[in-house]
């Protein structure tokens, strides 16, 4: 294993790979594969499955990726990228990287199984989970990620339910859980933090997982020029947290000196506008306990 | 050559370890199980030299082979039953993507009633996923079949996936004397994959997009026209295989003793064995039948029938299918052949073998008499039934 030197975004490479494509004006997942594949460099295969991504790139005749990258089935984006890298392995080429970029849904649901299967086997891939916490290419509809009181148009917020009424399913210790080699949680809020983990997930062998977040304005329900912010603050809220697992040991890897307030965080978005001042109050609570877990179980 | 006792599972594997695929990726499902586990223990022994992928699930299996074959590797995958439906999101995909894989699929009932035991009902139900589908009738042609289909299937005219079946059980599981070619013979036949559909490191692609309305019946069109062009393809594979290994198939169909028949039976897999044996018998006995039997599905041999059955008096379609409030599928096509090409003999179908359930002699030879006084309608065999009645 080779240690580059820490890219940061002074030292990023200027080629595009992800250019030209038809996302929406503040996408957090476009940003985030765009990043990616900077950091990954020209010899990387990309393998995204049903979704924004392969929505926004991938209309013939107009192909945005300058690096080689294919639509998987939605189910299929690890058993894909599986594929990739032995086929490429059999012909003895050994100098690529086989990515992939699969939202909330397309990872914590209907990808799950897949996902698991290609961790057991400890492909050498590397899978990449942009979390806009919920079905945004088809209209907002809840997924497993959906956190805790957020509005979407499967969970509506009325009188009855207050919107989505479990938490985010905790896709970072399910990855860890099968023994992978390393995962990692970020957000395009701390950009040098995930542009580092891409490239340290680069540099080691087996299966590598990184997760996300990347702020959908659609579905939020925020400006477009708010998306990096409002990633920055879901970190400071302690909401999610920046950490990485590797040698069968969780690390912290920012700390907040104080949360910032999870009333800001929360009502300046549309999607939870109607949480009542009980709901969060679950929600700080069960934040509270989450860093409880932290402190007591990771580095 | 040399000859080895091998079941049709056996048979298949040995076949596809000449054929040199890069990656194999499999889900175990009975009765399938005995090729992926012969092809894991070649990988094991360095007898074959391929990457083994232990998918998690039938889905998988087809996803991975998918990728291997987006940057050139050449692919192998098998499965069964409820496995080909599990995957048959996947079939669609890998014959619009032009992935050139192949897979054997050992034909087995599909749930509910749970079962086992072999019909067709499983492949035949995704006749219209865009793959080749071959219908073996022994281990031989089993073997040969996993060389054949790659020629195939890869040749530029064609590019799509291919499908062999076996017969649960009745092949997959029934040893037979088999002739087995040298490696040297199957490079001779078959060349590594080389292909420009694929993504490629020097010159990168963007594989598997979308294609709106504008442009959709194209690739559509471009794909049907693919597993057109199999049917000549097929041919000058045969014809090379047969200069190779000096055996000599016979196409999209295999007429046996129908040139002059009276009465025909026409159906797929490994129950052609025993038609021939019957209609052996009955030929000895001055009766003038005969079979053809259906090699391919896809491509279909719609002109091979209608000429094959065109001089006869009466014909049945036998079946180990049914499409459930109409009639056996094969039937379907095998009418819809004859009325394109103006053949007007009377043709009844016969469900048989469902879930395994023995066709007998008796039956074939009750079949045959059939033909005589009344051939019409959709006949289950084993319930004497006829719908029409």
């Amino acid at each position: 294993m080779t240690v580059s030197k820490p890219v940061t975004a002074k030292t990023i490479s200027k080629d595009e790979f992800f250019y030209g494509h038809k996302a929406c004006a503040g996408c957090g997942g476009s940003l985030a594969v765009r990043i990616a594949l900077k950091v990954l460099g020209k010899n990387t295969v990309a393998v995204l499955p049903a979704g924004c991504m392969s929505a926004v790139g991938f209309n013939f005749p107009q192909l945005c990726f300058s690096n080689n990258a294919i639509i998987s089935t939605f189910a299929g984006t690890a058993s894909m990228l599986t594929g990739v890298e032995a086929g490429l392995r059999a012909q003895g080429i050994t100098d690529f990287n086989a990515v992939g970029f699969a939202g909330d849904g397309g990872t914590a649901d209907i990808g799950l199984q897949a996902l698991s299967g290609a961790i057991d086997r400890n492909d050498d891939i590397i899978y990449i989970c942009y979390d806009n916490e919920a079905y945004m290419n088809t209209g907002i509809q809840k997924s497993s990620l959906t956190p805790f009181g957020a509005r979407t148009t499967t969970t509506p917020a009325g009188q009855n339910i207050h919107g989505n009424i479990r938490p985010k399913k905790n896709m970072f210790e399910i990855v860890a859980a099968h023994g992978i080699p390393y995962a990692a949680t970020a957000s395009i809020g701390y950009i040098n933090d995930f542009m580092q983990k891409v490239q340290k997930a680069s540099e080691i062998r087996g299966t590598k997982y990184i997760h996300v977040i990347a702020p959908c304005p659609t579905g939020w329900g925020i400006d477009t020029s708010e998306t990096v912010e409002i990633a920055k603050e879901v970190v400071d809220t302690g909401l999610w947290y920046l950490a990485e697992y590797e040698n069968g040991e969780f690390k912290l890897n920012h700390r907040p000196k104080e949360f910032a307030s999870v009333e800001h965080y929360l009502t300046r978005q549309s999607r939870f506008r109607h949480l009542t001042d009980e709901d969060i109050e679950i929600i700080k609570t069960s934040r509270d306990k989450k860093w409880e877990y932290i402190n007591k179980n990771f580095g | 050559m040399s000859k080895h006792f091998l079941s049709g599972n056996d048979a298949f594997a040995y076949g596809i370890r000449l054929a040199r695929p890069k990656v194999i990726s499999a889900y175990p499902i009975t009765p399938q199980t005995i090729v992926v586990e012969r092809l894991s223990e070649m990988v094991e022994d360095k007898s074959l030299d391929s990457q083994f992928i232990h998918v998690e699930s039938e889905h998988s299996a087809m996803s991975c082979a998918m990728g291997a074959s987006s940057v050139g590797a050449r692919t192998f995958t098998a499965t069964s039953s409820q496995g080909l439906l599990y995957m048959a999101e996947c079939l669609t995909y890998a014959s619009g993507g032009r992935f050139p894989i192949v897979m054997m699929n050992a034909n087995r009932s599909t749930a509910l009633p749970w079962n086992i035991y072999g019909d067709q009902r499983d492949s035949l139900s995704l006749l219209d996923s865009g793959w080749i589908q071959a219908y073996a009738e022994n281990a031989q042609e089993a073997l040969d079949l996993a060389l054949l289909s790659y020629y195939v299937a890869e040749h530029k005219e064609v590019q799509t996936p291919f499908m062999a079946n076996l017969d649960g059980f009745v092949l997959t599981h029934t040893y037979e004397v088999v002739d087995v070619p040298t490696q040297e013979q199957a490079d001779e036949f078959l060349p590594p994959y080389e292909t420009d559909n694929k993504m490629d490191l020097q010159n990168p692609r963007n594989l598997a997009f979308s294609a709106g309305p504008a442009t959709n019946t194209a690739f559509k069109y471009k794909e049907h026209n693919g597993l057109l062009n199999a049917k000549k393809i097929i041919s000058e594979a045969e014809t090379r295989f047969n200069e190779i290994f000096g055996r000599q198939y016979t196409g999209l169909i295999e007429k046996y003793k129908s040139d002059d028949a009276d009465y025909i039976i026409i159906t797929l897999g490994s129950i052609s064995g025993l038609v021939k044996q019957t209609v052996d018998e009955l030929r000895e006995q001055g009766e003038k039948v005969g079979l053809v039997r259906i090699r391919y599905m896809r491509p279909f041999p719609n002109e091979e029938i209608s000429q094959a059955v065109q001089n006869a008096k009466a014909a049945a379609v036998l079946e180990k299918d049914i499409s459930f409030g109409n009639e056996g599928t094969v039937y379907t096509n095998v009418n819809s052949a004859l009325k394109k090409f103006g053949v007007e003999v009377p043709v009844s179908n016969y469900i048989g073998g469902l879930g395994g359930r023995n066709i007998s002699e008796v039956e074939i030879k009750t079949i045959f008499s059939s033909l005589k006084t009344n051939p019409s309608g959709v006949n289950f065999l084993g319930i004497g039934v006829n719908d029409s009645e």
